[in-house]
């Protein structure tokens, strides 16, 4: 419990140590103080085994364990990557941007080990503001554009999920049975709770977090938000405030599942992650925006996740892995990305080409980087996409799994014509060059990244093997 | 529907339609403000008498009676809003989707299947009311506060369907999910004042520079 404490509280610390600190160059350096910290607290939890605390309001369980782990692992990487940034944008004041992904780490911690649902919306809510401040850290019009779509969407999005916690607590009422928001006892209660209010809690929560998830056609805010934050803010919204969104509608996933009349919610889910990997694979074919592009490649394994729910049995394994190989991919293509555009002072495929002679490790990274997203062997993304893939044709589901298949082909495709230019073509002659090179502390975060899913993709440690199954099994048991 | 909760009730959902016809922006905001007070008084008629109830009532009083319109407030100094705009189907039309939709609250709540106890009260139809005026004033408003306005009233419809639920929440949810709101208008305010400095305006459709070329 200590421990548990410690994990919300000391990034807690750190946002007061950054909102005290006045130098502006030491300032960054809490970040990955913090950071080390919290990883070592997450190994340790993720060792230690723990049983639900607080009257079963916090309880870190195998799925806990599973997006813990990959937002301590990407956290760590952005607070590094962090500080040689901030030196590169000496003219900004960063005392908002450390204090804000501070908080947001701590509320994204909490929102993992909560198993109140109102706990946990009040944490996912909470990662949505922390946010905000950050996506309009440039400062400009474009970026005013992008936070007041990012701050206006989420917000309704989460309204609209508080709306469905509500009607899961009155569907306890209309029951009889004693009012409660803890998912132990709701997933008891599943099977007596009256059918119409259960389907209204999950459908209003489904399109309430799948707006924090950007899952078409809630999706409108996010390519303009990824696009226009720095890239160590993009790397946290796709692999750390999305999965916690996604975090939320599997709790509510645990619930209906353990209520017995599962068609309709699998419906459900895998028509709303097909229709998100289609909207994704349409707007990546064309795309000149190498930001806007990695935006909607989150759109698209937004998707494959909420697929992966619908589908059940193996899929859900595949899920949980593919928690861990999205966030770390996507941390790598972010920070590489973020490189890129400063090397070339654009995000446009048309002038910013050849970044592979401009900054051969960004370069180099972004491309193997989204081989690895893609689900190239043999990193982690691979097998996590597979295991999905086949769990939908041994459920029963071939016109589905084939359906996948085409849209992700369709997606591999559009991405690469974006990807390729940007990293192979003829750089411009005629354009200056801008101050940036890469340094260890800039491509080093993503390299580790990317060493990281291709290690966890040859050989995945017995320790993790077994968080990964049991929260799957987590998934699976609650049918 | 001649107990005092549901005359309140009915004056929140005038409110609602107020706010859908008028062009004043003060006037919104003072309308909000009335009905963030008017909700706030709603558990204390509704419950039997308890600390938590007299909490969540202070706490709601503040948040939405005293905080968010002086946030709004503060937010609307800074920004020049001379300039008068329609909003999409024009105020005429926009009454007239308020008084549908509350139409279809109604007919809609008489059809789901409530608790017995909550049979025939007022709260379930002003909440689905509500909620479907918020997200008229959302869609149709262009002016960034108003949008904000529309979020309120979408805050308020969700609360009303909460207040069947007040006893079983817990107080630092509620608490939480309060503070949570005031934060949210707090980051909101700012971003108004910015997209005032940057645009000249508050219009949100002139924000076109984010969008697929194609």
């Amino acid at each position: 419990m200590l421990l548990i404490t410690l994990l919300t509280v000391i990034p807690l610390l750190g946002a007061l140590a950054a909102w005290i600190i006045p130098s502006n160059d030491r300032r960054p350096w809490v970040l990955p103080l913090v950071a080390c910290l919290h990883l070592l607290i997450v190994s340790a939890l993720c060792a230690l085994p723990l049983s639900p605390s607080r009257g079963g309001w916090i309880h870190l369980d195998a799925i806990g364990r599973v997006f813990l782990l990959e937002i301590g692992g990407l956290f760590c990487a952005c607070a590094f990557y962090a500080v040689n940034y901030l030196q590169y944008r000496q003219e900004r004041n960063n005392r908002v941007l450390c204090m804000g992904m501070l908080v947001c780490l701590s509320a994204m911690s909490l929102a993992v080990v909560s198993h109140h649902l109102g706990i946990l919306w009040l944490a996912i809510e909470t990662t949505t503001l922390s946010m905000a401040p950050l996506v309009y850290f440039n400062r400009n019009a474009r970026s005013i554009e992008a936070t007041w779509k990012y701050m206006l969407i989420c917000s309704i999005g989460i309204a609209v999920a508080l709306l469905g916690i509500f009607f899961l607590a009155y569907s306890t009422v209309v029951a009889g049975l004693e009012p409660s928001l803890l998912l132990g006892p709701l997933q008891g209660y599943a099977p007596k709770l009256p059918v119409a209010w259960l389907n209204a809690a999950f459908v209003f929560m489904l399109v309430g977090y799948g707006a924090k998830m950007g899952l078409a056609p809630m999706h409108t805010w996010k390519p303009d938000a990824y696009g226009e934050a720095p890239g160590l803010v993009g790397a946290m919204l796709a692999g750390g405030l999305a999965n916690c969104g996604f975090l939320g509608l599997i709790r509510i996933y645990q619930i209906c599942m353990a209520s017995g009349n599962v068609h309709f919610y699998r419906s459900c889910l895998i028509g709303m992650g097909l229709f998100s990997i289609a909207v994704a694979a349409i707007f990546l074919v064309r795309q000149t925006d190498f930001k806007r592009m990695l935006a909607y490649s989150s759109v698209e394994h937004m998707g494959l996740f909420v697929l992966a729910l619908g589908l059940g049995g193996k899929a859900l394994y595949g899920a949980m892995l593919h928690v861990i190989g999205n966030g770390l991919a996507k941390g790598v293509l972010f920070l590489a990305a973020g490189n890129i555009h400063r090397a070339f002072a654009s995000k446009n495929r048309d002038v910013a080409r050849g970044a592979l002679r401009r900054t051969p490790w960004s370069g180099g990274l972004f491309l193997v980087g989204f081989l690895a997203l893609t689900g190239s062997p043999p990193f982690l993304p691979f097998a996590s996409e597979f295991s999905i893939f086949s769990a939908a044709f041994t459920n029963g589901r071939p016109v589905v799994g084939a359906f996948m298949v085409l849209l992700l082909l369709i997606a591999f495709m559009g991405m690469s014509f974006t990807v390729l230019p940007v990293v192979l073509g003829e750089p411009p002659k005629n354009r200056e060059r801008t101050k940036y090179r890469d340094t260890p502390l800039l491509a080093g975060p993503p390299f580790v990244l990317l060493l990281i899913i291709a290690l966890l993709g040859l050989w995945l440690p017995q320790p993790l093997y077994r968080i990964v199954t049991d929260a799957a099994a987590l998934l699976e048991a609650s049918r | 529907m001649n107990s005092a909760p549901d005359q309140l009730l009915v004056l929140v959902l005038l409110i609602n339609i107020l706010i859908l016809g008028t062009h004043r922006t003060r006037v919104a905001i003072r309308a909000i403000a009335t009905q963030g007070i008017v909700l706030g008084v709603l558990p204390l008629m509704i419950h039997s008498f308890h600390s938590h109830i007299l909490i969540i009532t202070l706490f709601v009083l503040l948040a939405k009676g005293v905080c968010i319109p002086w946030l709004l407030f503060g937010a609307l100094k800074k920004v020049d809003f001379g300039e008068h705009m329609e909003p999409f189907l024009g105020y005429t039309g926009n009454i007239i989707a308020g008084a549908l939709a509350t139409v279809v609250a109604f007919a809609f709540a008489a059809r789901l299947p409530l608790a017995p106890v909550h049979q025939g009260l007022l709260a379930v139809p002003a909440a689905l009311a509500t909620i479907l005026i918020g997200f008229i004033a959302l869609a149709s408003r262009r002016k960034a506060i108003h949008q904000v306005i529309g979020y309120l009233l979408l805050e308020n419809g969700i609360f009303i369907f909460g207040l069947l639920l007040t006893e079983s929440m817990p107080l630092m949810v509620e608490a939480g999910a309060l503070l949570d709101l005031i934060a949210g208008i707090f980051v909101m305010g700012i971003i108004i004042k910015q997209i005032g400095r940057e645009f000249s305006s508050m219009d949100t459709s002139r924000m076109t520079a984010l969008r697929e070329v194609d």
